[in-house]
């Protein structure tokens, strides 16, 4: 009885180790695949802003930083990612200034209607997409006058972005005591000193979290300005990108090259700073 | 006297918060006017201009008239319209449902068993695709699928111009690889949410991984997953990206949705039948985000 037992256990356990090699080596096979499927495309914008003949073909580079001087040279690129910057300074700007009060007021005080607004303004945000309101952002823009304004897209931008950042900047004051403000209230400080300084000091990281967020969006938003700006000299970078290949038909590869990359690194570089200073957090259901 | 004061301001202010009704008030109108102006206009006037006949140039520019349900009616029968909502219907169901969410699952169920650092490695990656910006993106695909000197074909040994003869296979192909790191990380975080020991004791009774995958994680991370298949569903039928990659073409093969909207609206600038189209998206849109609404209350509680 025993031996049999022991018997059943160990053809167990091999046909258990069996099943774990097989398990291991479909495992490498899969993660290998998929790192393939990610990291190949992504290897032109690794390799061909170095390479001073980069064509559509992903290579081993001829070393060389002639690329960027190229782009240099080119006074649209330089002049789109100045304008990307602006729209994106501008839309994060915004958001803040008009997101954070009313984010602060949903969280602390308990008024009639505040679960409804919340409703609302979570369901339009995702109803309201830009593709399906490209028609009326652009005839109120132009009936605004805001066509081929700075202006007119960050406005547009940041009436899409506000409603989540609402929601993450209320998220966030919820996980604060209130006991803070509370305790300074006795003390007599004024509403004006307690938003001053106490609210803003304690808010402060998800305010940076909300500006990083809306400058991404705005970064890589081609739909708006390509809707609402005309002027060549007004282009973000998202559009201009467009036009160093569809000019002559060709690609101008090696201004192209360079200017993905630079056009990449400020992204890049704010995913690494919200990432060690913050950590990541998972906002289940933000994207934009 | 101190003590009074502080008993007096906690009657006034139940609620004890900082700000009075004015400065509330002050604080919320902004947004609310944001939200009017960019929000709810845009909707309302979408649904309006679609019974008209609003065009940008000819005589309706001048004098457009309301013509009813006129545009809807039309395109019902538009054969356009029709292949158009069919592509935007291939496209979600091939990179969304089946590509996203299924290589998004896969993906954090194999690096859940991964050592950290493998596992922050792959997930870098992928991160990677998503955040670069989708002008860049639409050009390292548009490179990567070219015919004569794309690496695709070196890779695979053939000679094929993608985006001509394979044009929804190419989209799809390239929203997967955009979009797949919000499935991964939000199964990640609902994997990391179940109790490790209810694995640990399956496990240990001998389950298999599928038994293990089918018993224990789909079940715990069944609201997780309907959430997520309906978000990437949202967010796919509204994607404009694959305009960057094929413009719609060839021959209106990949002329999904919005791009029908913005090729009708404002490159034809007929805008009452592009409005017509895009009230019909925002109507499905808003049965979508009722369902999740819906199904994230019920999770809540």
């Amino acid at each position: 009885m025993r031996l049999l037992g022991k018997e059943v256990f160990t053809s167990d356990k091999r046909r258990i180790d069996e099943r774990s090699s097989v398990e291991k080596i479909s495992t490498f096979v899969f993660v290998l695949l998929a790192v393939s499927f990610f990291a190949i495309p992504l290897m032109w914008l690794v390799l061909a802003p170095f390479d001073s003949d980069p064509t559509f073909r992903i290579k081993w580079p001829n070393w060389g930083l002639g690329n960027f001087s190229e782009m240099a040279e080119n006074p649209y690129a330089y002049r789109s990612l100045l304008n990307s910057a602006i729209f994106s300074a501008g839309s994060g700007l915004v958001v803040i200034l008009v997101g954070a009060p009313a984010s602060y007021v949903l969280s602390r005080i308990k008024f009639a209607g505040r679960d409804a607004f919340l409703y609302i303004l979570l369901l339009f945000s995702s109803i309201v997409t830009g593709s399906a309101a490209m028609v009326p952002l652009f005839l109120l823009s132009l009936k605004l006058n805001l066509i081929d304004t700075y202006q007119g897209v960050v406005l547009v931008l940041t009436g899409g972005l506000i409603p989540a950042a609402i929601f993450i900047l209320k998220d966030f004051t919820d996980s604060i005591p209130k006991s803070y403000e509370e305790s300074a209230q006795i003390f007599g400080a004024s509403s004006f000193r307690i938003l001053k300084d106490v609210v803003t000091p304690i808010i402060r990281p998800g305010l940076a979290v909300i500006f990083v967020w809306s400058f991404v969006q705005a970064w890589g938003n081609f739909l708006a300005p390509f809707i609402l700006i005309r002027d060549v000299n007004k282009q973000p970078a998202a559009v201009m990108m467009y036009s160093f290949y569809n000019d002559g038909g060709q690609a101008v590869f090696r201004t192209v090259a360079a200017f993905s990359l630079i056009y990449t690194i400020p992204v890049l570089a704010m995913y690494f700073y919200v990432n060690k200073k913050y950590g990541f957090r998972f906002y289940g259901g933000i994207k934009g | 006297m101190k003590s009074k004061t502080v008993k007096g301001s906690r009657a006034a202010r139940p609620g004890n918060s900082v700000l009075g009704k004015g400065a509330a008030t002050a604080f919320l109108s902004p947004s609310l006017l944001f939200i009017g102006v960019f929000l709810l206009v845009p909707a309302f006037w979408t649904l309006f201009l679609g019974l008209t006949d609003y065009k940008l140039v000819g005589i309706e520019a001048l004098n457009p008239s309301f013509i009813g349900l006129d545009n809807f009616a039309k395109a019902l029968q538009d054969p356009q319209f029709l292949s158009s909502l069919k592509l935007t219907i291939v496209y979600v169901l091939g990179s969304a449902i089946f590509g996203q969410a299924l290589l998004g699952f896969i993906l954090a169920w194999v690096l859940n068993e991964l050592s950290p650092r493998v596992r922050s490695a792959v997930e870098l990656i992928v991160i990677f695709s998503w955040i670069v910006p989708g002008s860049v993106v639409a050009f390292l695909w548009f490179a990567f699928y070219n015919k004569e000197e794309g690496t695709l074909n070196a890779i695979l040994g053939v000679n094929i111009d993608w985006l001509l003869d394979y044009p929804m296979l190419s989209i799809i192909i390239f929203n997967i690889w955009r979009g797949t790191a919000f499935s991964m990380l939000l199964f990640s975080a609902a994997i990391a949410s179940i109790p490790k020991s209810h694995i640990e004791v399956a496990r240990v009774a001998g389950a298999s991984k599928m038994q293990q995958l089918r018993n224990i994680v789909l079940p715990s991370a069944r609201s997780y997953i309907l959430t997520n298949l309906l978000l990437i569903t949202l967010w796919t039928f509204n994607d404009f990206g694959p305009y960057l990659l094929t413009g719609g073409g060839p021959g209106g093969q990949t002329q999904i949705l919005p791009i029908f909207i913005y090729d009708s609206a404002l490159r034809y600038l007929d805008f009452g039948y592009g409005s017509a189209i895009a009230a019909i998206m925002l109507l499905l849109n808003l049965i979508l985000s009722l369902i999740v609404l819906r199904m994230s209350k019920k999770g809540k509680k």
